[in-house]
């Protein structure tokens, strides 16, 4: 059947261009959301500084490069540990059926919602110091989650016999791991290595906490500069290099996928996993290690939020409940209900602009023309912007241009969860995509000669298949609104915090009480997180078939 | 009727059917018989609609240009089945006619009723996951037939599966097919395959439509030596007919069924007579037409009497045992020829034996 990946394109005969027409509908949503509520307002603020001058005066400035090249070999390091780290544990998730599998899975998304600055404090009470090793550690505890449930998603759909071929064919496990399942996970891996890369080089709260005075990143200068400082050229000057930066990485990453990115047989993820063997054994027990390396900065936490001065006590949880002692203006339990319906809005608006997106990038990378797929490649790119842009930037520019929309979006409760989307959306995109893309064609052309029109076809072929993914794609959007903390701490309403701006607060005053209210909101968070995940979870796999 | 009129496929510049033309008549089976690579595959999915093609596809006479896939209804089973993973064996059945808006009562007897025609009766909860592979192409052409297509495409719907099966499967396929009336258009690289499905064949060899016929006179009558090297000659002669008798230099075979004076233009025999042959008569002489003779492997028997040869090379097949012969000695210009034994003659190479012409083989190229 080499025809058939050879014919990948079905635009036949269907009208000259009808094909061409809805791809440019799909985009539209996902291009307009881009559009207002990224390119705006950062080009604003880019402009802002330009106009005052004294951008190629911090552009010549030595130190803007070293914090460059800062920048980028934090997240490198920190990418490259959180592969290492991922690639065990996705095995767990996607090929080892034991119970420890789901809770794994489960719990993997706490570390990644934590508020940054939390996880900032909790590796500075391990590693007092601070320094390059703790940045680089803590970055990677994030996205270990990210690698893991990404890779794992896909590794549970990969057809295992193509393994046992290259094992029949004299391969050792390990030699039939690098040159069959690793090539077919590439995709997978290269995508959670993108974001991974984009979240370590933007990450704030994590290098303001342990860098102390000596470590600093393009994202914690940016913030320096325009909130204290008030530098706005400079800070401008910045986010130009970051973007520039970001925008090479997002280049060379986009190179590194076209040419891996293949499409994968894929089979229905129960007959994939089974129990382990062998040196399997090894490989589960790393994935355990890891897991348990996750658990100890946590467990940290809790520690504290239950520990007071004079043992153990209740006593920030009891401050989390009152408004009173000077603490918030809403109780911690509003702000946490806040939290959960900010998100709510937020993964609903990423996953309509993300599916929608994802939809668009999958019809233009089939599309015969080249044109088709060059704007469908840059459209790819363009969405994972917003990962790689300060949080700081964009917040401060909705403040500067979304009143100039009519109906002031700036007042609109929408803006919180809109802003949130923004850094969902390309989270969505990249966890749907490679499964969309992996649905096997002659799949889709079976539907096609039983009579279903294109819509059809995606509704009854795609979304079933992509469903696992798709569902793991909303519950890591919500929980990373959940966690959100750059944009909202701008935009976010006074009277209505979420959880993490709350525990913000909490920690910048001084005195104990407060610290204490503060690790004591950290583990609500957290529980909320895990709770959120287990829901999603558990609601998603009986629909794994069936829609 | 379908009508595919001078239909190219081009990729990357380069076609993979040519000015390729068929018909097949309602309630018809049509074999698409090529070597793989002959494109044969691609002009099926063209005329699913599913490649963009020059020339014209029409279905009682209104061509299909501007008709996307799902709106055809036309059928297609692949090779692999692509049955949907996450459907059980009713959901991929019932799946056409829910796009057709079938109510569900009238679905599931559809399916009770398919499932019955390729006699897997009472499998509609089966997970797919969990079919053997003849199973799983049942499920596959009971899918393709549920909306009741005007047009069946099967694309090599046996290759994939062990040849005990492929022979039965092929079997209840005739049945399937003779029952549901559905009009049909095999693609397959396997010539017992087409045999034993079609009413008619046509050949198809780099991308052109070769030839196209009933199946017993494409066998008997290659358009051309290619043709007849793809459907099993193995040994091309000059020859000469006449009266419906055919001489050749291993001798002379009845042929009811030969064209009254077809003739190759090519010229006359090589070396008639340079072997006696068992039935030797050849007197009517200079009154009969050169044509060239196809001889497959079972065109030639060991036997007591015939042309004399040495055995260069034996195997043993089911129910025959397949020799090449070198019969350079007595037939000049032919150095090897392929022939076939019964199971019970112990032939080894090195062996002297005699070759008879058997008329089922022989076959008038041209």
């Amino acid at each position: 059947m080499a025809h058939a990946a050879r014919g990948l394109s079905r635009s036949a005969r269907r009208g000259p261009g009808s094909r061409g027409v809805g791809v440019v509908a799909l985009a539209v949503l996902p291009v307009a959301f881009l559009g207002v509520l990224f390119a705006w307002p950062v080009v604003a603020i880019l402009r802002l500084g330009v106009t005052d001058g004294g951008v190629a005066a911090t552009l010549a400035q030595a130190q803007t490069w070293d914090l460059a090249a800062f920048t980028l070999g934090q997240a490198a390091a920190s990418t490259v540990v959180a592969v290492f780290a991922g690639m065990p544990v996705a095995f767990l998730l996607a090929r080892v059926r034991l119970r420890v599998a789901g809770w794994v899975r489960t719990f993997l998304l706490v570390p990644f919602v934590l508020p940054t600055v939390v996880v900032g404090l909790a590796f500075k009470a391990l590693w007092p110091g601070g320094g390059v090793a703790a940045i680089v550690l803590a970055n990677a505890f994030f996205n270990v989650a990210v690698v893991a449930r990404t890779v794992g998603g896909l590794w549970a759909h990969l057809d295992p016999r193509a393994e046992d071929a290259a094992r029949s064919l004299g391969a050792s496990p390990w030699r039939a791991f690098r040159t069959v399942t690793l090539p077919a996970l590439a995709p997978a891996l290269a995508s959670s290595a993108a974001v991974v890369f984009l979240f370590c080089s933007t990450s704030f709260g994590v290098v303001l906490m342990l860098g102390g005075g000596r470590y600093r990143t393009l994202e914690t200068e940016i913030y320096l500069r325009t909130v204290q400082l008030l530098d706005l050229p400079g800070a401008a000057a910045l986010s130009l290099v970051q973007l520039a930066a970001v925008v090479l990485a997002l280049v060379v990453g986009g190179v590194a996928r076209r040419r891996r990115e293949r499409a994968a047989p894929l089979r229905a993820p129960a007959t994939t996993a089974r129990r382990p063997a062998g040196r399997e054994r090894w490989v589960v027990g790393a994935a355990l290690t890891v897991v348990a390396a996750l658990l100890v900065p946590i467990a940290a936490l809790v520690v504290r939020s239950l520990s007071t001065r004079d043992g153990w006590g209740l006593d920030g949880y009891r401050a989390l409940s009152g408004s009173g002692d000077g603490a918030l203006s809403v109780t911690g339990w509003e702000a946490a209900l806040n939290s959960l319906r900010t998100a709510f809005d937020a993964t609903m608006l990423a996953m309509i602009v993300g599916v929608l997106a994802a939809v668009a990038l999958v019809a233009a990378g089939r599309a015969r023309g080249r044109a088709a797929r060059l704007a469908g490649e840059t459209l790819d790119a363009a969405l994972m912007l917003p990962l790689g842009v300060s949080a700081v930037t964009v917040g401060f520019g909705y403040l500067v241009t979304l009143d100039a929309l009519p109906g002031d979006l700036r007042t609109s409760p929408l803006l919180v969860p809109l802003a949130q989307a923004l850094v969902v959306v390309p989270l969505v995109i990249r966890m749907v995509l490679p499964v969309l893309r992996s649905v096997d064609e002659r799949l889709r052309q079976a539907a096609g000669t039983l009579g279903a029109r294109p819509a059809r076809v995606w509704w009854t072929v795609d979304l079933p298949l992509a469903a696992r993914s798709l569902a793991a794609a909303a519950a890591f959007g919500y929980v990373v609104a959940l966690g959100e903390f750059g944009a909202t701490s701008f935009l976010a309403r006074p009277e209505a915090p979420t959880l993490p701006v709350a525990i913000n607060e909490l920690i910048s005053r001084p005195g104990e009480p407060n610290t204490q209210a503060a690790y004591a909101a950290c583990t609500l968070l957290m529980v909320v997180t895990a709770a959120v995940a287990a829901v999603i979870d558990r609601l998603r796999t009986p629909n794994v078939g069936e829609f | 009727m379908l009508t595919v009129d001078r239909v190219t496929v081009t990729y990357d510049r380069t076609p993979a059917v040519r000015d390729a033309s068929l018909e097949i008549a309602d309630g018809e089976v049509l074999a698409l018989l090529g070597p793989s690579g002959s494109g044969k595959s691609t002009l099926l999915r063209a005329i699913a609609g599913l490649e963009p093609a020059t020339g014209a596809v029409r279905w009682d006479g209104d061509d299909l240009a501007g008709v996307p896939v799902h709106r055809r209804g036309f059928g297609l089973v692949f090779q692999d089945g692509q049955l949907f993973p996450h459907r059980d064996v009713a959901g991929n059945i019932a799946f056409g006619p829910r796009m057709q808006g079938t109510p569900p009562a009238d679905r599931e007897r559809r399916v009770a009723e398919l499932l019955d025609l390729v006699g897997l009766a009472g499998y509609e909860r089966r997970p797919v996951t969990e079919l053997s592979g003849g199973e799983a192409q049942r499920v596959a052409l009971a899918r393709a037939l549920a909306p009741r297509p005007r047009l069946l495409l099967l694309d090599e719907p046996l290759s994939g599966l062990d040849a005990e099966l492929r022979e039965s499967l092929a079997l209840d396929l005739v049945g399937v097919l003779r029952r549901a009336k559905t009009t049909t258009l095999l693609v397959t690289h396997d010539q017992e395959e087409a045999f034993t499905l079609a009413d008619r064949l046509a050949v198809l060899d780099d991308g052109h439509v070769r030839q196209s016929g009933d199946v017993v006179d494409v066998w008997r009558a290659p358009a051309d030596e290619r043709v007849a090297r793809f459907l099993g000659v193995t040994t091309v002669l000059s020859g000469e007919l006449v009266d419906g008798r055919v001489s050749c230099p291993f001798g002379s075979v009845d042929l009811p069924w030969a064209p009254a004076g077809a003739a190759s233009s090519t010229g006359a025999a090589a070396s008639t007579g340079a072997a006696s042959t068992g039935t030797g008569s050849r007197g009517s002489g200079s009154s009969g037409a050169a044509v060239t003779v196809g001889l497959r492997p079972h065109a030639l028997r060991v036997a007591a009497d015939g042309v004399p040869g040495e055995v260069v090379t034996r195997a043993r097949r089911r129910d025959h045992t397949r020799v090449t012969v070198d019969v350079s000695a007595s037939v000049p210009g032919v150095s090897t020829v392929d022939a076939v034994a019964a199971m019970s003659e112990t032939v080894r190479p090195g062996d002297e034996v005699r070759l008879a012409l058997d008329p089922d083989g022989v076959a008038i190229v041209g």
